[in-house]
This record gives C-alpha cells, sequence and structure tokens, in this order.
C-alpha cells in the first residue's frame, strides 16, 4: 500500500508560508525551506530566490535519510536536530512531525541559538498544520474523491505528444 | 508518494531506477539530461565516488507539461547498483511513485539482476510497498552487446507478470525515452485510479 499522498490546498500553503515567512523575520534567517522526507520542495521564504531549491530539497532529504540510517546503527530512533557550519552560511534542519524536514539558512546575522529557539515554536506549528491537513486531505478524498479521477488516457498521452 | 500542491498547481511525483551494479542506471539518467530541453529540466545531481561509480544516489528533475491545469513534475532518482551499498538503496525508495528496472543484459550479469530484483522487493516491502502493485517497468539495457542474453530467457527470469519491458542501449539512447514515458504513463495512471 502506497504512503498516501500530501495534497495541499491553496489556504493551507498560505499557512504554511505564513510560518516559515515569520521564522525568516524572527530568526533573522537568509532562507528558510519545508522539504517532504521523500525530496519535495513544500515551501520557501526568505532572500534566497533563485537559489536551485530543487536541488537543496532532493539533497536535504537524502542527507536527513542517510543520518536517520546511522541513528539506528548507533541504536538512536532518530537525529532530529542536524545543524552544518560553513565559512559564512550556516544550515540547520529540523524534523516537523513524522514526513517534514525544516531547513533554515542563516549567517553571521543571527546565531545558532536563536535560530533553536525559533524553530522550536515554528516546527511545532508546522508539525500542527501538517497533521491538520493529513487529516484534511483524507476526509476530503473520502466525500469529493480527487480530481485527477477524470484524468483520462489521452490528457496522459498528450504530455508524452512531441 | 505525490506531492499535489492546488496553490502552485503542479503535481510531484518520484521515480526511482533499480537495478544491479554498472546496468546502466545513470546513463539512462544522463541520456535524457542531455536530450531534454533546459527548460524543462533542472540540474542533474551525481553522488558519485571518484571512479564515477553511484556512492548514493543521482538526481534529475523534469517537468512534462501541464495536464489539467496542473504542471507534471517527475523527480528522477537512481540508487547505488553495488550489492553493498543496500541501507542508501533503502534510503531512495522513501516516497516512490514508480519504478524502472534495468536489467544488464550480458549472460554473466544473469545472476546479479535477479539478485538486485529480489533486493528490490524486499526493500520495498520493507518501506510497506508491493512490487506488483505499484507502477513498474522493466528495461532490458545493453541489447547491443554480443554476449547479451536472448529476450525469452530474460523475460521468463525476470519479468514473468509480464509488466511494460523495452529494450534499450542506453549509451545510444536506444529505448531511453521509451521506458521513462511508460513508467511516467503509469504512475499518472495510478493517480487517477487513486481519485477514482
Amino acid at each position: 500500500m502506497l504512503e498516501s499522498q500530501l495534497v495541499m490546498q491553496p489556504e493551507d500553503f498560505d499557512k504554511v508560508l505564513a510560518i516559515i515567512q515569520k521564522l525568516v523575520r524572527d530568526a533573522n534567517a537568509k532562507g528558510v525551506f519545508v522539504v517532504d522526507k521523500a525530496g519535495q520542495l513544500v515551501g520557501e521564504a526568505g532572500e534566497m530566490q533563485g537559489v536551485d531549491s530543487t536541488s537543496l530539497a532532493s539533497l536535504t532529504a537524502g542527507c536527513v535519510a542517510a543520518t536517520g540510517g546511522l541513528a539506528k546503527i548507533v541504536g538512536e530512533e532518530e537525529f532530529p536536530i542536524h545543524f552544518h557550519q560553513g565559512q559564512r552560511d550556516n544550515l540547520h534542519m529540523t524534523l516537523v512531525g513524522d514526513r517534514m524536514i525544516l531547513v533554515v539558512v542563516f549567517d553571521e546575522r543571527s546565531s545558532l541559538g536563536l535560530v533553536r529557539l525559533r524553530v522550536k515554536k515554528a516546527g511545532s506549528e508546522l508539525a500542527r498544520l501538517f497533521e491538520e491537513i493529513r487529516k484534511k486531505a483524507e476526509t476530503e478524498a473520502a466525500s469529493h474523491g480527487s480530481p485527477f479521477a477524470e484524468i483520462t488516457d489521452d490528457d496522459i498521452d498528450n504530455l508524452f505528444a512531441d | 508518494m505525490s506531492f499535489i500542491n492546488y496553490s502552485s498547481r503542479e503535481i510531484n511525483c518520484k521515480i526511482v531506477y533499480y537495478g544491479p551494479g554498472l546496468c546502466g542506471k545513470t546513463t539512462n539518467l544522463q541520456h535524457i539530461y542531455q536530450k531534454t530541453n533546459p527548460d524543462v529540466k533542472g540540474k542533474m545531481i551525481s553522488l558519485a565516488t571518484e571512479t564515477e561509480r553511484t556512492l548514493f544516489f543521482d538526481f534529475l528533475p523534469l517537468a512534462l507539461g501541464e495536464i489539467r491545469g496542473f504542471k507534471t513534475r517527475f523527480h528522477l532518482y537512481t540508487v547505488p547498483g553495488q550489492v553493498f551499498y543496500d541501507a542508501s538503496r533503502k534510503l531512495i525508495l522513501k516516497g516512490v511513485d514508480g519504478v524502472v528496472f534495468v536489467a544488464d543484459s550480458q549472460i554473466e550479469r544473469m545472476e546479479a539482476n535477479a539478485e538486485s530484483l529480489d533486493n528490490l522487493r524486499v526493500n520495498l516491502k520493507e518501506q510497506g510497498y508491493e512490487l506488483d502493485k505499484i507502477p513498474y517497468v522493466m528495461q532490458y539495457n545493453k541489447r547491443d552487446l554480443p554476449n547479451a542474453a536472448s529476450l525469452e530467457e530474460m523475460r521468463k527470469l525476470l519479468n514473468p507478470t509480464g509488466v511494460p519491458e523495452f529494450e534499450a542501449c542506453a549509451s545510444s539512447g536506444q529505448g531511453v525515452f521509451e521506458t521513462l514515458k511508460a513508467v511516467a504513463k503509469g504512475v499518472l495512471a495510478d493517480l487517477k485510479k487513486m481519485g477514482g
């Protein structure tokens, strides 16, 4: 059985953006990204426009997955917080709920302590929100079905018409 | 696990290329990367050793176009084929929507093919997936080599259930896009089924 899809409605997406935009301000961060554990970018905020966020998402998920594998080897369930320190920029990753990762990029305008403090609050808000989104998707799928039920074979074929 | 965003009107899906070491998984992605327009592809990432063996994964994001007003994006991943990288292979299968098994047609690699296919089944099961229930296609790669096994033989060993199958020579590109299209179609058809 497939892991359930992540379906995000515009109003929920706005809520995600509001939380991470606030986190950018509160933590003095350069950028904040929400990534799912399978490597898909869910949302981004901050001054890092133009950065290759698709690759960032995929590598974040790979990094978290590899570290999670290491955790199990040494007898930990997970390492929920990762911190990478660079010469100018630093990267802070936290697990949010059971399927999301919150990534904060920051430089000398902020500090690890401030980022940790702000991430704690934003992380729990996001965890609650994603839980709501999951529940809502379940009930909506049961009552309305997905709009993709109407995709025809022709629609799919047209994608590949070249 | 596909991700549907109604705000940006995007569908994101994850496809994993699986198979034994040196069967041509990375070569498949490299060919797709080289032959697609810059506006539909992102950057290809290869986490490889100095000798260009895949260490963790290759990654290539592709935007295929719109379907019912939704942009469809496929994220293609390869796994490291070498037997001892099993822990990494398991991680990459997380959230997979479709699988391509790349088989090496050389007779002497038949055992490695069978072993890798078993390994795929086991690793999927650990994540709660059944290979027979997810979109899945078979590619017989390296058909141009003189020591290639017969199709009948490969089919019997690797594709007894008759999933869509393709002959390929990934280094020249033959069969690469046909394989990709088939798995992408399978993933979208699955999305339709789940909605229905």
